[in-house]
């Protein structure tokens, strides 16, 4: 289960523990382990609104047929699309979490934001009709991302970010990626 | 208040075009489940009996269950039914994929079908709106991999899911299947046929609705720890190797079907083993919606394979025994192509298998000549057993009706063997006309019982027989202790038919360590509906033996002893196995039939295999009484 891999790995091992970098959070999926299942998405909306609906998940299960497999959710870009596409500047980037933001009493709905993110990380909230985008389940009672935790493969996880380099996020992912992700258990065959 | 079902029947007269909805109230709900036990009470309500089933007034009947679009499990499946053109029997066939969820979202519970569109068409549930959409010269001919593909460009939404058929299914081929999310098949008893007969091409699914289940904080701790329990070591078979460890697994016990099922070794199952896919073949192992297993194993060939390269289908040992032992064939990249074209033209990988062992062996011993092959070049040594390049030509033929031979075998072999006349019908290995799973009968006493009292045909899958002679609970040769066998398996038939109403995946059957139960307390979760574990039973029970009196009255109209049907093929008495650790084996006839005998007790049917009044009573079938 997810709970027992997804401690994400440190860029920096020798990071000094008292100096109280703010660093980012994002979710990366690893498309090795993904089968494509949607319960993360299924989860999503649960945890968000009570009730399942993939429309009105924050992460988006991606399948391109026959083989590849995985999910993907806001990344945190470094100059968001999506706030500056934003015509009643309803979306701003807290420099803290990282997390996007959106002001429900400002945002309509218009879409702008949706057509601007380049990862189709961003959907209108079928039934309030606001734009919703990854929060790390920050807005639930969980407080933490619950999709890692139900992940059945524990294909989910969790990475920190520097928030002040300056790179293009698909950049970022590729190096994620690229990297790779810890092993599960020995003896523990998830697929 | 119910949560989950939507309560909502969506009935079309195809010939007329009319759509109507209806409401499903909650004790209909709760005493069918959903799933096969809907299809079960809408055929026995509609399906006019002796009914031929390409007539428009067999009904086609598509129904879910309580659990779709929930994170349950392997819950995203769907059941079709009909009266079987394979077995003019009770039909149904059940698929995974997002079909289920889909279909869940969009708000509907089940549809029936009926009449005939007077043209192609597929028919496309957006929501609440049902479009009927011409199709004639848009979809219909091609295979299916395109259709899904066309029908979610037409509207430029992936997440749209098509169930449909392929070639095979226009063409009324009784081995036709449906096909859903590529790699997933409703494929058994032909009802792909079904609806080739009503002129539909695909039915697509698109739903926005959100599902609301009755407690739901309860609920998502309880599914946490199925999720958790899916990945753990009741499954791990299916995530690791995948079904087709079986492959060897069998062999050695003697029970993998070889040769058209005249014997239960092979000294070249190697060759298609489980350890040999997984190192040489697999890719990728993807997941249905909703499924925490992925047991989908895809299976690719090299890019430089000299006569299929870069095939990608999934393959399970269902496909391996059939397409592979049972026509000693031993080439895994023709595998990989067999299973995609039965996949994409849409026939049913079991039947299909099974199928062309049979011709190989009527070519043989010469009911099937070469002319009938056709002029192909890849037919100039006819067809051989493990003639590789001509299997898969043939495959194509039976899809495409091609040629005579072809259109001979598309309708199975039951119906080839009575063409071809006779003594063909003697090595046509089926029982009610479906083709046998994989599991050698001969070597195996309780599954050639469960196997032969199956409803639909020759059926592994409704009473988990094999299971008592894999673990050794019973002796596999010999045909004793049959009050026992008979008990467990009348038991194993309620539970399997809960499995396939809720609907859920048979893989994941072993995580509810407390039974039915537990799953009835699921359920309760789900759908607010009170259920026990005695109740849920009692409807496994009850939809089982309606489903039964379905297969009686179709047979009291032909005029046929229904418990004639529940045999074996004359092989298995006849000719024993003549290779591998069960060498001489066969089914002793006495034996078998006392066992027939014993289960039908145990099911508290009479010895002719007819449900008591008292049974149907205590089962709520009231309404059966008198009409069989």
């Amino acid at each position: 289960m997810a709970t027992k891999v997804n401690k994400s790995v440190k860029n920096n091992e020798s990071a000094k523990p008292d100096t109280a970098a703010i660093v980012h959070k994002i979710l990366v999926v690893d498309p090795v382990r993904c089968t494509g299942c949607e319960i993360c998405e299924s989860v999503c909306g649960m945890v968000h609104d009570g009730v399942f609906n993939p429309m009105n998940s924050r992460i988006h299960r991606v399948r391109i047929e026959p083989v590849i497999n995985s999910s993907i959710s806001c990344v945190s870009c470094y100059d968001p699309e999506c706030v500056k596409a934003c015509p009643l500047s309803a979306i701003t980037k807290n420099l803290e979490t990282g997390i996007l933001e959106v002001d429900q009493s400002k945002c309509d709905g218009c879409g702008a934001c949706v057509r601007s993110c380049p990862f189709g990380a961003i959907t209108v909230h079928t039934k309030n009709k606001k734009a919703i985008m990854c929060d790390m389940c920050t807005s639930t009672s969980y407080g933490e991302p619950q999709c890692v935790e139900y992940c059945p493969k524990g294909a989910i996880f969790i990475e920190e970010i520097d928030p002040n380099v300056n790179e293009d996020r698909l950049e970022t992912l590729r190096k994620i990626l690229h990297r790779g992700f810890p092993q599960p258990p020995e003896g523990e065959i998830l697929n | 208040m119910v949560e989950a079902y939507t309560q909502t029947c969506v009935r079309i007269n195809l010939t007329t075009g009319e759509t109507k909805k209806e409401t499903l109230d909650k004790e209909f709900c709760k005493n069918y489940i959903g799933g096969y036990g809907f299809v079960t009470k809408i055929l026995w309500d509609e399906c006019p009996k002796g009914v031929n089933p390409f007539d428009p007034r067999n009904p086609f009947v598509m129904a879910i269950g309580p659990f779709p679009g929930t994170i349950v499990p392997t819950s995203s499946k769907y059941c079709v039914g009909a009266k079987s053109p394979l077995t003019n029997r009770i039909g149904f066939a059940i698929s995974s994929g997002s079909c289920g969820a889909q279909m869940r979202r969009a708000g509907i519970d089940m549809i029936i079908l009926t009449g005939k569109a007077p043209e192609p068409v597929f028919i496309f549930f957006d929501d609440d709106a049902i479009n009927i959409i011409p199709c004639k010269d848009t979809l219909w001919g091609r295979d299916i991999w395109t259709v899904e593909e066309e029908i979610r460009n037409m509207f430029g939404d992936h997440r749209i899911s098509v169930m449909g058929i392929g070639q095979a299914g226009e063409k009324l081929a009784k081995l036709a299947c449906i096909t859903n999310d590529r790699a997933r098949q409703a494929g058994r008893t032909g009802l792909g046929a079904v609806m080739g007969s009503k002129n539909v091409k695909a039915m697509a699914f698109r739903g926005t609705k959100p599902i609301k289940i009755a407690k739901p904080d309860e609920f998502m701790v309880k599914a946490k720890e199925l999720i958790q329990l899916s990945n753990g070591k009741d499954t791990l078979k299916y995530r690791d190797l995948g079904t087709p460890i079986n492959v060897m697994k069998f062999n050695d016990l003697g029970v993998l079907p070889v040769k058209n099922f005249q014997t239960g070794y092979w000294d070249k199952a190697d060759a298609i083993s489980g350890e040999t896919m997984d190192e040489k073949w697999v890719v990728k192992k993807t997941g249905c919606s909703q499924c925490p297993i992925a047991c989908d194993h895809l299976c690719a060939t090299k890019p430089d394979d000299p006569d299929y390269p870069n095939i990608v289908s999934s393959v399970d040992y269902e496909s391996i025994y059939a397409l592979g032992s049972v026509c000693l064939i031993d080439h895994f990249p023709a595998l990989i192509k067999m299973v995609e074209i039965c996949d994409r033209m849409g026939i049913d990988t079991m039947s299909g298998g099974t199928t062309l062992g049979f011709a190989m062996e009527a070519y043989e011993k010469g009911y099937i000549t070469k002319e009938m092959l056709g002029n192909n070049s890849v037919y100039k040594n006819g067809l051989q057993w493990g003639d590789y390049k001509a299997a898969v030509q043939m495959i194509e033929d039976m899809c495409l009706r091609a040629t005579p031979a072809g259109d001979l075998l598309a309708d199975g072999s039951r119906d080839a063997a009575k063409k071809l006349g006779g003594d063909a019908w003697k090595f046509s290995c089926e029982i009610k006309g479906l083709g046998i799973p994989g599991y050698e009968l001969k070597g195996l006493s309780t599954a050639s019982i469960g196997f032969a009292v199956s409803l639909r045909g020759a059926c592994h899958l409704r009473n988990g027989s094999y299971g008592y002679d894999m673990k050794k609970k019973f002796d596999r040769k010999k045909y004793d202790e049959l009050d026992k066998r008979g008990i467990a398996l009348a038991g194993q038939d309620a539970f399997m038919a809960v499995i396939d109403s809720l609907v859920v995946c048979k893989f994941t059957r072993g995580i509810y360590h407390r039974g039915l139960p537990e799953i009835a307390e699921v359920y309760e979760m789900v759908t607010g509906i009170p259920m026990t574990g005695d109740e849920i039973e009692m409807a496994g029970h009850r939809i089982h033996d309606l489903a039964k009196c379905f297969n009686i009255r179709e047979c009291q109209f032909e005029g046929i002893e229904p418990a004639s049907e529940d045999t074996l093929p004359w092989r298995n008495f006849h000719e024993p196995n003549f290779d591998g650790p069960t060498k001489g084996w066969y089914n002793d006839e006495a034996g078998f039939r006392e066992g027939i005998r014993q289960y039908y007790l145990a099911r508290g049917w009479d010895e002719k295999g007819i449900p008591t009044p008292e049974t149907l009573k205590a089962r709520g079938l009231n309404f059966v009484i008198g009409k069989i």
